[in-house]
């Protein structure tokens, strides 16, 4: 079975990103990038599918410029097979990375996409259930676990009230959440490998794929920031003020 | 004034406390008309009919609704999409699941966490974690969207009552199955509900100390009991206590963070509460940069302390 994971190429979760002064966006000027860390959930659970000889071959995909290829090779060093960029200089919305990765998995005729749930940045939480919903295949989201067997993916997901398992006819679209699993780190030899594997660039015209924007950005701006509190001495001085000052006790 | 479908969610007993948010959010942008699917809800759509607001109810009562599989159901908002301007879930795993996948059926792009609605086509929602607020205007002629309950209060459940008119067009799922639940026993008040909550984080240790000590002072204090991805993923308690960008967004009255450091992830799902407090051996923790009252210490003494100080209050 052949396995799509898409990823993408964020601010680094470490880094507490900036307000740029004009609201038109994010100060990502000489910020880190890495991986979306659900993506890289998302690589790591296609290459135990892989090891447990379920998946035949891992194909990642990244969208947008061209430095997108480190977090692909970072995913083949983790273990996919190829990669694919589907070159866009500007950032294409959730419905339009669905489309593009719909005539991928066309073209490849993929039967399982392993995606992260979310990407940091955005924070959408869209693009796997887009891809599900148009492709007509069945999805498993927030997965916390995952078992594949001939015809059925049996996935248990992180819902409001705990923990839920749903069985999705194959193929199906996963999306990742945190406790899937812990994504290994690359040994530098498979990094020297991953030198050689193939990442194939292709223009989302090549893909049948129309993407102008839905959305525009009116502006962006930083949240109302919290006044500074105080610290209070003792247990004494914190139950009094909850209950006199700040009246919630 | 556009016609906003609302999806009420409900757990077969009785409705989510964020439909009723959602419905507040719908009222900004116009009639309200509340979906309710499941299997035998006649009481669930009864009680949606009475939600302030609320000016008519469809229901979709069969089968194949009976687990909110996101599947028959985005497939039933598509069915009713044309009728609306707006259709709205409250974004929980539930809605979040089901929105952007009717979003794509019908060549929308969604827009998800809706915290503020400026117009019927611009609305405000956070990015990176909360960092950032970014104001979006839609150029689709139907707009998909997911709200944060905690951005609008929640509609009053009595009302005037609104007609129920019945679903009757046959949806099928062949493509997922439900298997099992596993919903840990939980007496305390709802995260996502409570007035007051108390959350822990690695500092805690273990799943004993967390229940030693953090449960009596939720108790005391009437509290939801919370955590730190830490401390879930250290498997201290289950996993609907995470609280954060990825677990749930809380905005209590008064929000008790106990050996938590203050991750922005974490920060992300509770900086909205209205008086934070904080408990930390490390004066330096980001916590104490949000924290209205920040007590710097070691919590294996100062918890047994307040147990003991709230018994007093009583
Ligand atoms: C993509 C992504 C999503 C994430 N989503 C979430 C999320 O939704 N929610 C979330 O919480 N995290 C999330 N995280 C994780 C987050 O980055 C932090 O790792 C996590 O919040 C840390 O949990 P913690 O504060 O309990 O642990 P730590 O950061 O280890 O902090 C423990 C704290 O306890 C204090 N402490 C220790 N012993 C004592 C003592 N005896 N007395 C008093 N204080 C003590 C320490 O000083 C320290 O500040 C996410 C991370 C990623 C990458």
């Amino acid at each position: 079975m052949k396995v799509l994971v898409p990823v993408k190429r964020v601010v680094d979760y470490n880094v507490k990103v900036r307000v740029k002064s004009d609201g038109s966006g994010i100060d990502t000027a000489g910020v880190k990038m890495s991986m979306n860390p659900f993506d890289e959930i998302a690589v790591e659970e296609a290459v135990r599918l892989k090891e447990q000889r379920v998946a035949s071959e891992i194909i990642v995909v990244s969208v947008g410029i061209n430095a997108c290829q480190d977090v692909l090779r970072t995913a083949l060093a983790m273990g996919a097979d190829r990669g694919v960029l589907i070159a866009a200089t500007e950032t294409l919305e959730p419905l339009a990375v669905a489309k593009l990765l719909k005539a991928l998995v066309a073209r490849e005729i993929v039967q399982l996409v392993m995606m992260g749930k979310q990407a940091i940045d955005d924070d959408m939480n869209a693009t796997g259930q887009m891809l599900a919903g148009i492709l007509g295949w069945p999805q498993g989201t927030f997965a916390s676990k995952v078992v594949i067997t001939a015809d059925t993916a049996t996935v248990t997901r992180e819902v409001d009230s705990g923990l839920e398992t749903v069985a999705l006819a194959l193929p199906a679209v996963i999306t990742t959440d945190l406790r899937l699993n812990e994504p290994r780190y690359a040994s530098l030899p498979n990094v020297m490998r991953a030198r050689k594997k193939p990442i194939e660039v292709i223009a989302p015209h090549e893909l049948g794929v129309e993407h102008s924007p839905r959305l525009t950005v009116v502006n962006v701006t930083e949240p109302a920031r919290r006044a500074a509190g105080i610290k209070v001495k003792s247990v004494q001085e914190l139950v009094e003020r909850l209950r006199k000052e700040a009246k919630v006790i | 004034m556009g016609q906003a479908l609302v999806f009420i969610e409900h757990d077969g007993t009785e409705i989510k406390t964020q439909a009723r948010n959602a419905i507040t959010a719908g009222s900004k942008l116009g009639d309200v008309v509340a979906v309710v699917a499941g299997y035998n809800v006649d009481h669930i759509a009864k009680a949606a009919s009475v939600i302030s607001g609320v000016k008519k109810v469809v229901v979709a009562d069969d089968e194949v609704f009976s687990f909110a599989l996101a599947e028959p159901l985005a497939d039933l908002l598509v069915h009713l999409a044309p009728s609306y301007s707006h259709i709205i879930a409250a974004s929980t795993a539930i809605g979040k699941s089901i929105i952007p996948r009717a979003a794509g059926l019908l060549d929308v792009q969604p827009i998800s966490e809706v915290i503020g609605i400026i117009d019927a086509n611009t609305f405000v929602r956070p990015i990176y974690a909360g960092n950032a607020n970014a104001t979006v205007r839609s150029s689709d002629t139907r707009k998909l969207m997911t709200v944060r309950a905690t951005s609008f209060d929640p509609a009053p459940p009595d009302g005037a009552t609104a007609p129920i008119e019945v679903f009757d067009v046959a949806i099928a799922n062949t493509k997922s199955r439900f298997v099992s639940a596993e919903v840990p026993k939980n007496e305390r008040p709802e995260l996502t509900a409570a007035r007051v909550i108390v959350s822990g984080g690695r500092g805690l240790q273990n799943g004993e100390n967390f229940r030693k000590l953090i449960y009596p002072i939720a108790d005391k204090l009437c509290a939801a009991v919370g955590a730190s991805r830490a401390a879930v993923d250290a498997g201290f308690v289950p996993n609907d206590y995470q609280v954060g960008q990825t677990g749930k967004i809380v905005a209590p009255d008064l929000y008790v963070a106990i050996g938590i450091s203050g991750a922005i992830q974490h920060l992300a799902g509770m900086k909205d509460s209205k008086i934070i407090v904080a408990i930390n051996k490390d004066e330096d923790a980001p916590i104490f940069q949000v924290a209205d009252y920040g007590m710097v210490g070691d919590l294996f003494s100062i918890l047994p302390e307040l147990d003991r100080e709230l018994d007093c209050l009583a």
